[in-house]
């Protein structure tokens, strides 16, 4: 029996800047693409393992336990993804895998996410990256929060202090930082001043390539088409494109002492200098 | 380059690659040049399970064998040869616990040592000894439960910093080397204090140091299979630990070669790449041909070892000789190749072509090597 569980939750972005979209959904194409951890989730990979590292020697005292789960919503090949945060020491992994969930906004992954949380029992604390590469919204944290009706604190920078019942956590603003005490169950964002996330064990390697990630449909969390993917979107994004760029480029030539006048001039010219 | 790699052996360089891109690159320059030990990075490879490469399944080990250890520390000395001698260092110091310790000894030191928790320490070389073991003037004496040790080892990897030390006493001097004892000693045991910290040529970041035993008493239960058995244990052990040095040897090559490679490419003189010019591809094919003789040789070495067979010091120590002279040429050339910027530290290899000067010096002279190479042609043969 584990009495704390504690939910990272991830997401698989483009390990690239070669973004590619469908022009139909506009949406990512993610298939076919270089996938990373979503770097900002890495800090939180790391935080739920070093609470883990913390509190298990203080619970096994009294015979407790506590689990880190890694959760994620997205195509079969994140699974590949949550062995990876295995192997970065999470203990089991959960991946949130339908065709009805594509398409989904902020607010259908919140509620995806939330469903799948509400299974497990005893879960404690949710960590989130504080916002994707890909997506950049910052939303899904809070979002999700609210659903389950807990505590939210986002850009977390320490915990200061934990135990089964409240936590009490700092984060840095703009000119200040503020110390909370929070209940538990809570959601919190990290960032990366939070913590160096450590470089995978051998031992968490082996045991991530023998795990059977287990994949949760729609129908696994009693969902109905209307609530996720696209249809459950209150947003949708119409049209994605790049910005265009104008780049004039003016080779100088002649001697070295040539060039720097004529570049002395140009920039007097264009206000600079 | 394909060389067979089992999928778990592919997770260690894997693992050593992320740790020299992400924690040894961005450092090694500032840690050389402040003599600056670390132990951040050492933590790290503890924590990813580098150290349990060369310990048993039972005692807390991945049950793998030198040649993993191997890939490991050809690795790390890619980034840097501190860290790296750093981890073989402390694999030294618990490898004749390995070979010769009692269960006892092995149950309570080599979990410790597995996890990275404590680091090791190989305590031979003396002011007046080093290969000479029958040279050793550190004394044991038996009181009772206890030895007591007096004297002084120098040149020390790992002297300060490690929690565990073996260290080479003579119980019985007018034995010569067949009276050596090996110990296990404690950091903070009373009477075990350091000296002085040596300011280097290469591995600067490493912990070089002296051991000082003052009227140090050591329980019985730490003497290491019985007096008379420091030889035995000191020449078992190098049998087992030179192809690492190997290893290294080959990889601050194969790092020094990476450089040339990519600095040739980008130099231009007389208008074009100096890879360009045959001079410099020439130095370069044999740079790269002389690592892949090296590495093949260090793989056989290792794995003929593993293998379980018996008469391994030929070569072994000709897998430490030859690689070692090849770092030496190899870093050597990468300094030439880059002309007057090699030789100055903003360019990382002058820092390898100083590093590698010790490969052909610790764990028994490239001379001794070649002593050990002959005499076991004339004892058993050339098959």
């Amino acid at each position: 029996m584990v009495d704390i569980k504690i939910i990272v939750c991830i997401k698989q972005v483009p390990g690239t800047t070669e973004i590619k979209i469908n022009p139909e959904t506009n949406t990512l194409v993610r298939e076919g693409i270089e996938t990373v951890i979503n770097p900002f989730d890495t800090y939180a990979i790391e935080e739920g393992v070093r609470l883990k590292e913390k509190l298990a020697p203080l619970l096994s005292q009294t015979g407790e336990e506590i689990e880190t789960i890694a959760l994620t919503m997205g195509p079969p090949q994140s699974g590949e993804m949550l062995k990876e945060a295995i192997a970065l020491g999470i203990d089991k992994a959960v991946l949130l895998s339908d065709r009805a969930f594509a398409g989904a906004d902020t607010w259908a992954t919140a509620l995806t996410l939330a469903e799948a949380i509400k299974k497990f029992d005893d879960w404690k604390l949710i960590i989130l990256g504080k916002q994707t590469l890909d997506g950049d919204t910052g939303q899904v944290g809070p979002e999700l929060a609210q659903k389950l009706n807990i505590p939210f604190i986002g850009y977390a920078s320490s915990i200061l202090d934990i135990n089964k019942n409240r936590m009490t956590i700092k984060r840095l603003m703009e000119d200040r930082y503020e110390t909370f005490e929070i209940r538990l169950p809570a959601a919190i964002s990290v960032g990366k001043d939070i913590n160096i996330p450590r470089v995978p064990s051998l031992r968490g390697k082996l045991k991530a390539k023998n795990e059977a990630i287990p994949v949760w449909d729609k129908n696994y969390l009693n969902l109905d088409q209307s609530q996720i993917g696209l249809e459950g979107s209150y947003t949708q994004v119409i049209k994605i494109s790049m910005p265009e760029h104008h780049y004039e480029v003016k080779m100088l030539e002649g001697s070295p002492d040539h060039q720097v006048d004529e570049l002395y001039g140009k920039l007097k010219e264009l206000n600079i200098v | 380059m394909h060389y067979f790699l089992t999928e778990e052996q592919q997770m260690i360089v894997d693992i050593c690659r992320q740790i020299v891109e992400e924690r040894i690159k961005p450092q090694r320059a500032e840690m050389d040049e402040n003599c600056i030990f670390p132990a951040e990075i050492i933590k790290e490879i503890g924590k990813s399970d580098l150290f349990r490469l060369f310990v048993p399944e039972q005692y807390g080990g991945m049950g793998t064998g030198i040649f993993e250890v191997c890939l490991a520390t050809e690795e790390l000395s890619r980034g840097d040869l501190s860290v790296a001698t750093t981890y073989a260092a402390s694999g030294l110091g618990f490898i004749p616990i390995i070979l010769l310790g009692s269960e006892e000894q092995k149950k309570k030191y080599l979990p410790q040592l597995a996890s990275g928790e404590k680091l090791a320490a190989f305590g031979l070389t003396e002011p007046e000894a080093g290969s000479d073991v029958g040279a050793i003037r550190t004394k044991a004496v038996k009181d009772g439960d206890f030895y007591i040790l007096n004297g002084t080892k120098q040149w020390i990897t790992n002297g300060g910093e490690a929690d565990i030390y073996t260290v080479f006493t003579m119980t019985d001097p007018s034995k010569g080397a067949r009276g050596a004892s090996a110990f296990i000693v404690e950091k903070g045991t009373k009477g075990f204090d350091f000296g002085k910290k040596e300011n280097k040529l290469g591995i600067r970041a490493s912990a070089t140091r002296e051991l000082i035993f003052t009227d140090c008493r050591v329980p019985k239960e730490n003497l290491i299979a019985g007096e008379g058995m420091g030889f035995i244990a000191a020449m078992r052990t190098f049998d087992q630990s030179r192809p690492a040095v190997g290893a290294q040897a080959v990889g601050v090559a194969q790092a020094a070669l990476e450089e040339a490679i990519n600095y040739s490419k980008v130099r231009k003189q007389f208008g074009a790449s100096i890879s360009s010019l045959q001079a410099i591809q020439h130095m370069l094919a044999d740079m790269a041909t002389q690592i892949e003789a090296a590495r093949t040789l260090v793989y056989h070495a290792a794995k003929v070892i593993d293998s379980g067979e018996k008469n391994v010091s030929r070569l072994s120590a000709m897998s430490k000789l030859f690689a070692s002279d090849v770092a030496m040429k190899v870093t050597t050339d990468a300094v030439q190749i880059f002309g007057g910027y090699g030789f100055m530290k903003e360019y990382p290899v002058e820092k390898m072509m100083r590093d590698a000067k010790i490969t052909q010096i610790y764990e028994g002279t490239n001379q001794v090597q070649r002593n050990i190479i002959a005499l076991d042609l004339i004892k058993r043969g050339v098959l």
